[in-house]
């Protein structure tokens, strides 16, 4: 039997004035699944996994996440729901003018009743599962952009959540970030069986973390399979999108 | 098909409106960021000290130093500190005051929040749960809405003080002449109405800032033109404003003197 779906899109259509960027998307992914989209630069991939944690709403079709219709909640109801998903923007977008343990604190204060060093420890052990416990006290701007990943990664997960959404994970690491992050990404999922969606264009990231490869292209989804399967597709956009990355 | 400039600032000013209204529907309502308050009243109060110091003292001076020729010329040297009591609280204080702050709040605020837009900051906040609208919008516009009187009182002080200076100088002024006549004909509506204003000027700088940078779309040029923005639109608006006020607490408490 299969594991329940956690994540789906139907029939996903999205526009930004007469750009018509998602058209069509039907995406399904099972619980404790390592789903990778690849798409060329402007293929909606952003504006995709944007509409799983609301942050923006189809002008068309329907997003569950958890057998909660997303694209319908709004207010406290979809705050519910978005506590169960962890985010990790493209950018990191850490709060520049807190500290790494602000930043995370942040979260936990808001959302648990944990004692400051209850907070305390269960930060301590997130820095340390990334690998960055010395970096408790530093600014977001005195830290390499691995290492921003990393405790965005873990700022992320703070808060326990059972769905993540990395948006270009590795964009902008040099190979060993881009391994590190992405081994840190596929422990997660062994260790905490936590279902994920990540949208990249890098093949070593997709190569490490990916269960299956759904490959967008001018907003639907052309194919999907393992990376293997969509590297020797015969589909002209796939050879393009796969033959630029080779070079 | 691009829009007119003309049915941009319509749309624009419609959708500050919209803002405008959220905040009082949400400003009742948790969660409270009490500490972040605190931190934007420090940001705005005491980081504009100086700035509102030296802008009273050189009011102050100055305009004691302009009128005195003039009322000098009329025999009318010891109103001095009656009139520079009058221009000061009533209308150079506040104003000036506020445009200050626009100046330095306004850029400041909408260039922070458009950076933490440009870079997902705010995205971030959102997909946290942590309703950025309240943490961002209503903490920074709350402080400028409390710290704007306060500071005006102590510009309006402080400028007092510089035309007392300037008197003490040019005249030999005491002190206790210069304070009695400056206060003889000032009421206490006029302290009240005139230095309260500036709590809707606090919420005009606060709301057009705050709205311009939670709404940058695109890349650092955007947050430069949305500071720009927000410091033009906010004086603008508070000029506009006074105008307002001014005409209605003439109609409600009449003029000095009557």
């Amino acid at each position: 039997m299969s594991a329940p779906t956690v994540i789906s899109l139907r029939d996903v259509r999205k526009s930004f004035g007469s750009l018509d960027v998602l058209r069509g998307i039907n995406l399904d992914v099972e619980k404790g699944e390592s789903s990778v989209i690849m798409g060329g630069s402007g293929s909606g991939k952003s504006v995709l996994i944007k509409h799983i944690v609301g942050l923006l709403r189809p002008d068309a079709g329907e997003v569950w996440v958890k057998d909660q219709r997303v694209d319908e909640l709004s207010g406290d109801e979809l705050d519910d729901v978005r506590l169960s998903i962890g985010y990790l923007f493209q950018s990191g977008a850490l709060f520049d003018s807190m500290s790494v343990f602000e930043n995370m604190e942040f979260f936990l204060e808001r959302h648990t009743e944990l004692s400051l060093s209850e907070r305390d420890d269960r930060i301590m052990e997130y820095l340390s599962w990334v690998g960055l416990p010395d970096k408790r006290d530093h600014l977001p701007a005195e830290l390499s952009g691995g290492q921003k990943k990393r405790i965005a990664l873990a700022r992320a997960l703070v808060l326990g959540p059972d769905i993540m959404l990395y948006d270009e994970p590795t964009t902008g690491l040099d190979p060993v970030s881009v391994r590190s992050v992405s081994e840190l990404i596929v422990r997660l999922r062994e260790e905490r069986g936590v279902t994920s969606v990540a949208i990249t264009h890098d093949l070593l990231c997709a190569e490490i973390i990916a269960d299956d490869v759904h490959f967008l292209y001018k907003g639907q989804i052309l194919t999907n399979g393992s990376l293997d399967e969509l590297s020797r597709h015969d589909d002209p956009a796939l050879k393009e999108f796969f033959g630029s990355l080779e070079v | 098909m691009a829009n007119s400039p003309v049915s941009d600032f319509f749309s624009d000013f419609g959708e500050l409106c919209r803002y405008m209204g959220r905040f009082f529907l949400r400003v009742w309502r948790p969660p409270y960021e009490f500490k972040e308050l605190l931190r934007q009243m420090d940001e705005v109060g005491s980081k504009s000290f100086l700035l509102t110091s030296i802008t009273g003292l050189a009011i102050g001076i100055v305009l004691a130093m302009q009128s005195r020729g003039t009322l000098v010329r009329f025999g009318a040297e010891a109103v001095l500190p009656s009139m520079l009591a009058l221009s000061v609280i009533k209308e150079i204080g506040p104003v000036i005051t506020s445009l200050v702050l626009a100046g330095r709040l306004g850029a400041g605020m909408a260039a922070e929040i458009g950076s933490m837009r440009v870079t997902e900051q705010i995205d971030a906040l959102e997909v946290a749960a942590l309703k950025p609208f309240h943490f961002l919008i209503i903490t920074r516009t709350l402080a400028c809405i409390i710290m704007f009187p306060i500071l005006t009182l102590w510009t309006d002080a402080v400028a007092l003080f510089g035309g007392y200076i300037e008197s003490y100088l040019a005249s030999g002024m005491d002190y206790r002449i210069f304070l009695s006549t400056a206060f003889e004909s000032i009421r206490f509506s006029d302290v009240v109405v005139d230095t309260g204003k500036t709590s809707v000027f606090g919420f005009i700088v606060g709301m057009v800032s705050c709205y311009l940078g939670f709404n940058v779309r695109g890349g650092t040029r955007e947050v430069g033109q949305a500071a720009m923005r927000a410091v033009v639109g906010a004086s603008l608006l508070i000029l506009l404003t006074d105008v307002i006020i001014v005409r209605l607490s003439l109609m409600i408490f009449g003029d000095v003197g009557t």
